[in-house]
């Protein structure tokens, strides 16, 4: 089985985001990280390799995104990957959701994998619908928010909640998988991995080598624009209280509590 | 082209409250851009005339009935892209919930459509629609536009109320669909298994509701504790429920249940947008967390950074002693 993985390079949670006024895009400049929901997904594929259920020949880590998400990649494969793909091209700055999935899927063709993980969604632009765009651009079945996922004969049997309760499905390879944070605990990276990840082959990839239709990505091959970013509506701010005197902070909560009349 | 066609899950016999929100969001719509306001239905025999003509009510004019599994994604994308490419219907709306996602998601691939997802409002102009969508943990909301048609809109959780307009039966027309083969290869083995006790948060008035910050599944007792000593219920996370902390049923936000309580405390919670949606139209919102940062202190309306350890048990005994003087 050849596995791969959906990976993206995204600002460092403890960097404040913002967006750029002038192009109306996330700022993407300054500290960059792997998505952290992206390495649940690596470990799910280590977790399929170490198991023993399937023979897992190849871990692939796929990425599209500027020439710094190289360091995406390498934590990536310091995490376990094999090797690793970079789709880059300044014709992709821009892309949407629907421009970002063909292209992905266009490099995913190319690798033929049996099985194509990805996180629940990306640390910034909150996104839950790469996989399946992925997947129907590449006629696979897939399934978003699994947090159980077992090989049997040849099928993958996914748990997941859904909007009644937990669903089991029985999903036939090759298929798409995002899996929910729950999934599993992943593994932190050793030393030795880390020093070792630059040494693992990574292809870099331009739209024309992936064979993508350049006039359906990037900005002018989207199909979504954005008009205007505005402030959301005020919400007057709450009142905040450090716990410095336990016994100071409790009679607090209770006086507001007690003022809401919350405790009759 | 024009008109608006939505998506309208149903279980045992009934539709899902976010879909009927996303009916009644598309018959409004319909009114001001022109054209039909219509709904897909998938599933089986339980889909009767009297249950698809009901979506009237909501404001539909037209239900598409397609025979076809329930409870996933492709042979509803499959549905969906034939009645648009039948019909020429100008938008796509879903309610929201795991499965519009997964929905709008395939059709934008299949039809090459423009998707704009978490929207909150959609607003008609000129003849068009623009959706309102939050970024950044809500610190900005972009309005996204469509270039081309159709336009796929996927709305946040309770975005979208559902109104009875009180129209008429809709017109219900049943719609033949080659399914793709690789909407086959999914398969439902066993769909809405309820785990854990059953309990009743919804219904009460005042919650204490446990997250990843309790440590440990031993943790929720100093919930529960307090719950008592306020005579209320306790909720939790999804990421408490998927470790098998708490019970299912329990569980606030996407996937979860929605609650407005008169006191939502919130112990050991960040906030994240998925939780946010189930709970921030509860009257007075408490938040326990030792993490300065978490988004939660940016919305709720008394915030205490610290350990809650240390201030649960306090807290409990403190309102015991009030409500006992």
């Amino acid at each position: 089985m050849k596995i791969c993985v959906l990976v993206k390079e995204v600002p460092d949670a403890a960097v404040e985001k913002r967006i750029d006024p002038s192009s109306k895009r996330l700022d993407r400049s300054g500290e960059k990280n792997l998505n952290p929901f992206d390495t649940h997904a690596i470990e799910a594929a280590m977790q399929l390799k170490e198991g023993g259920a399937v023979e897992v020949e190849e871990v692939v880590a796929v990425t599209m995104g500027p020439e710094s998400a190289f360091r995406a990649l390498h934590k990536a494969v310091s995490l376990g990957a094999d090797r690793s793909v970079h789709l880059t091209d300044d014709a992709l700055a821009g892309s949407d959701v629907a421009a970002t999935g063909y292209a992905l899927s266009k490099v995913l063709e190319a690798e033929s994998p049996d099985l194509v993980l990805l996180g629940q969604q990306s640390d910034d632009g909150e996104c839950y619908t790469i996989g399946a765009v992925v997947a129907d651009h590449l006629k696979m079945p897939s399934l978003t928010q699994v947090i159980k996922m077992d090989v049997e004969g040849g099928k993958l049997r996914c748990e997941r909640q859904a909007e009644y309760g937990y669903d089991t499905v029985e999903i036939a390879l090759p298929a798409v998988i995002s899996v929910g944070d729950a999934i599993n605990e992943p593994r932190y990276p050793s030393l030795k991995a880390i020093m070792g990840a630059k040494k693992k082959q990574l292809d870099t990839k331009s739209t024309a080598d992936a064979g993508i239709d350049a006039g359906r990505v990037g900005a002018d091959g989207s199909r979504t624009a954005v008009l205007g970013i505005n402030p959301p509506p005020a919400k007057s701010a709450g009142e905040i209280i450090e716990d410095e005197d336990t016994a100071e902070t409790v009679e607090k909560i209770v006086n507001w509590l007690d003022e809401r009349k919350l405790l009759a | 082209m024009s008109g608006i066609l939505t998506y309208a899950l149903h279980y045992e016999g009934a539709f899902n409250k976010n879909s009927l929100g996303a009916v009644s969001e598309g018959a409004k719509l319909a009114k001001e851009i022109g054209g039909d306001a219509a709904v897909v239905v998938v599933g089986g025999d339980d889909l009767t005339d009297d249950l698809c003509a009901s979506l009237g009510n909501y404001g539909a004019t037209k239900v598409y009935r397609v025979k076809g599994p329930e409870g996933l994604g492709a042979p509803v994308v499959d549905a969906m892209a034939k009645v648009i490419q039948d019909n020429s219907y100008s938008y796509a709306l879903f309610g929201g919930g795991l499965l519009g996602f997964e929905i709008g998601a395939g059709l934008t691939a299949r039809l090459d459509a423009g998707v704009t997802m978490e929207v909150t409002a959609v607003k008609a102009q000129s003849g068009k629609l623009v959706a309102e969508r939050p970024i950044l943990q809500d610190s900005a909301i972009v309005d996204v536009d469509y270039v081309g048609e159709p336009g796929i809109i996927i709305g946040r959780l309770n975005a979208f109320d559902v109104v009875e307009s009180g129209g008429g039966a809709a017109e219900v027309v049943d719609v033949d669909v080659q399914f793709e083969d690789h909407s086959g290869q999914a398969v439902m083995i066993q769909r809405g298994e309820q785990r854990g006790a059953d309990v009743n948060i919804e219904d009460a008035e005042l919650l204490v509701a446990g997250g990843r910050g309790l440590g440990k599944a031993e943790g929720f007792q100093l919930c529960e504790d307090l719950a008592g000593a306020l005579g209320g219920a306790v909720a939790a996370t999804r990421a408490v429920v998927d470790a098998g902390w708490y019970p299912y049923a329990a569980q606030i936000g996407q996937t979860g249940k929605t609650v407005a309580p008169k006191l939502y405390l919130a112990a050991g919670i960040s906030g994240a947008i998925q939780h946010k949606v189930g709970m921030q139209a509860s009257e007075n919102i408490v938040a326990i967390n030792k993490d300065a940062n978490a988004p939660i202190f940016e919305f709720c309306d008394l915030g205490i950074v610290g350990d809650l350890n240390a201030i649960l048990p306090k807290l409990t005994e403190a309102v015991k002693a009030k409500k006992g003087g």
